[in-house]
């Protein structure tokens, strides 16, 4: 078996002490440009990222596993129970998850049953929502037909967006789900990206962002009906 | 770079059949350089820059070694609106600025856009991002003759249709324009002069406003060109009536919060806002060989056109240099400081790099803020003015060098190489001003001397 990526360096011992019994080729690494270092030539077979110790770095290395030609997978992360709302809107950032303190022979089964199913799903390519359409394969946005041109950040803002219909996101949660929370400009960024994109978007479909008074935005309609 | 952004430049070329991807970047003047390079190069370009002669770039040129790097930030990369618009070829282009690197792939000195990233750092080193929203105004007149005075498009009855609805139709266009190309405007109108515009972007942060700037300046001349009209962002083209300038409004946020905002202050502004605006005013003089680079700048930086002469601040007083507009009540992050004396012709890399290292030395030194100037400055007399400490901005484009030379302000923000290319240029420029008889003095001295 190739080499497994384990976060963070030093990782926490009973990890380590997990991985040895079960039998696995590791390595520690400690961030993003560490992990392209130590990559073996066939690629990370997998990752195991403890994020009770630092959360917003363990996701930023997450992510950065995961945002690349052939993202690492699969990808098990270890949380505590106060993060499991972390969880939410991350789904593409990890396969499966375990509580700490964890019990060695779940970490064990679950890293077993990753390995067995060989990697996610695949997910689905096409997004479309009231005449806007995102070709997820081949990144190209069109709205009613006609291609319209988006830098690779208002792609991405638009791409979260509309894989989440109806839901109400504040500007925090947009900047640390599609930006990463090592992006510096705070969620300011956010309102000026949104501005851009409803500029793109037209008049006509401009209203599929709403602004969510003192919230944040929220695209296309409410779940609620109003 | 993330692999994924290079995928998805890479991908949309090849999904929207881009033929031609246009690298742009901007001399030392601030004039908009392009090359292009073809679909193939592409992934090259993006991973290790593409090599160029830079000797005969403005202001790029050194001794030995002219070769540098141009190297595409993946970010800007955009598919210009008027590429498949021209009828038969379908030609679409794409455009991705540059940052110029040295072939050891450090930042190259003489490039504004690198200067503009190193003076932002400054500030992020101290928990700030620089926001800036210009106000941009420009004529439009017909396609100008050489050594002819221009036509203004509401007088020359250069056009049969009604005039306003020629321009009120180009201002839309080119707005249309600038917000497929991820430009928001704020507001736009006819000004006071004639056949003058003011087109007002939305806020942003000051690296992207620099090139949005640059991509403003090319839209605005395109979109009028492709009608027969000349555009020019020259600061003073008629005499008599007022110029255009080039209004900035900037903040700085600490992370999510505006830091000039205080609720605490009579004028709402924090400690940060008054050294920031103490520091401008401190340093203004300075800066303005930067900020108004022409010699023609300083005809528009005159009394009782609507435009900044003496260096002082006031809430609601558009006479002075800086003006602090009131918020609507309860949007602490739009406190702002205005800045009134820039002008459209500028390079706004260096623009914004000098006003930026300005307000941050008013921080790092704690300037005081002197008080308000809030009377009609242009109705003072001279004595009032000299008893209230306030002076005049550079008189002309030799007295803005004179003081820019000696400020070491000015040097550590442009840096050397920039600092010394742009005052042997200008100095050279003003030499060539000074040779020029004009017809003001034929008119005066010619019978009666």
């Amino acid at each position: 078996m190739e080499l497994v990526a384990v976060y963070p360096e030093p990782p926490p011992t009973d990890l380590a002490r997990t991985l040895d019994l079960a039998g696995y080729r590791w390595k520690a690494v400690g961030s993003a440009d560490d992990a392209a270092r130590h990559e073996p030539p066939t690629g990370w077979s997998g990752a195991v990222v403890a994020c009770d110790q630092d959360p917003e770095g363990a996701w930023a290395f997450c992510r950065s596993l995961r945002k690349r030609d052939t993202p690492v997978s699969p990808l098990l992360v270890l949380v505590g129970g106060g993060q499991l709302s972390d969880l939410e809107l991350r789904d593409d950032l990890f396969d499966d998850f375990c509580l700490t303190p964890f019990h060695p022979v779940e970490v064990e089964a679950r890293l077993r049953h990753l390995f067995f199913r060989g990697g996610p799903e695949t997910r689905p390519e096409l997004v479309e929502y009231g005449g806007l359409s995102l070709n997820l394969e081949t990144y190209q946005a069109s709205i009613e037909g006609r291609p319209l041109d988006l830098t690779y950040m208002e792609y991405e803002l638009l791409k979260f967006l509309a894989q989440n219909p109806g839901k109400v996101f504040t500007r925090e949660m947009l900047l640390s789900r599609v930006w990463g929370y090592e992006y510096y400009g705070g969620a300011r960024t956010v309102d000026v990206h949104i501005r851009r994109l409803r500029a793109k978007l037209g008049e006509e479909h401009a209203n599929h962002i709403q602004t969510v008074r003192s919230v944040g935005y929220r695209f296309g309609q409410s779940r609620w009906g109003t | 770079m993330l692999d994924q952004q290079r995928d998805y430049v890479l991908r949309t070329v090849e999904e929207r059949g881009v033929r031609l991807i246009r690298l742009w970047f901007t001399d030392v003047l601030g004039n908009l350089k392009s090359f292009a390079i073809s679909p193939a190069e592409l992934e090259n370009a993006l991973e290790d820059g593409m090599t160029f002669d830079g000797s005969s770039i403005d202001g790029f040129s050194r001794i030995q070694e002219s070769d540098v790097l141009a190297i595409p930030d993946p970010n800007t990369f955009e598919v210009l609106p008027w590429g498949d618009s021209r009828s038969d070829t379908k030609a679409t282009e794409a455009r991705v600025f540059c940052d110029i690197h040295n072939l050891d792939g450090t930042p190259f000195d003489g490039d504004p856009r690198q200067v503009l990233r190193r003076n932002l750092q400054a500030a992020r080193e101290q928990g700030f991002t620089f926001y800036v929203a210009p106000d941009i105004e420009f004529f439009y007149f017909a396609p100008p003759e050489r050594g002819q005075a221009p036509v203004p498009l509401d007088e020359g009855g250069f056009f049969d249709l009604t005039t306003t609805d020629v321009a009120g139709t180009l201002r839309k266009q080119t707005i249309r324009t600038l917000e497929t190309m991820s430009i928001p405007v704020e507001y736009s109108f006819h000004e006071d002069a004639p056949s003058q515009h003011e087109i007002d972007l939305r806020h942003t942060d000051a690296l992207t406003m620099a090139d949005s700037i640059m991509t403003f300046r090319l839209v605005v001349k395109e979109v009028a060109a492709s009608q027969g009209v000349h555009a020019t962002f020259m600061p003073k083209p008629l005499e008599g009536v007022q110029g255009s300038g080039m209004h900035v409004h900037l903040s700085l946020f600490a992370g999510d919060d505006n830091a000039f905002y205080s609720a605490d202050d009579d004028y709402n502004l924090s400690p940060v806002a008054k050294s920031f605006t103490a520091g401008l005013l401190r340093h203004a003089a300075e800066i303005t060989a930067i900020t108004n680079q022409t010699v023609n700048s300083y005809k528009r930086l005159v009394p009782g056109f609507e435009a900044p002469v003496h260096v002082s601040w006031a809430r609601n007083n558009r006479s002075g240099l800086i003006r602090v507009p009131i918020p609507k009540r309860g949007n602490a992050s739009a406190t702002r400081i205005e800045y009134r004396s820039p002008d459209p012709a500028c390079n706004p890399y260096l623009a914004f790099s000098v006003l930026l290292a300005a307000g941050l030395r008013g921080i790092s030194e704690g300037y005081e803020l002197p008080p308000e100037a809030d009377a009609n400055l242009f109705e003072m007399s001279d004595a009032d003015l000299s008893k209230l400490g306030i002076e005049q901005l550079p008189q002309s484009l030799s007295d803005s060098l004179k003081v820019m030379e000696r400020s070491t302000l000015v040097q550590e923000a442009l840096g050397e190489h920039i600092f010394e290319w742009f005052l042997r240029n200008k100095r050279s420029e003003w030499r060539a001003y000074k040779t020029h008889v004009s017809a003001f003095e034929r008119e005066r001295y010619l019978r009666a001397l």
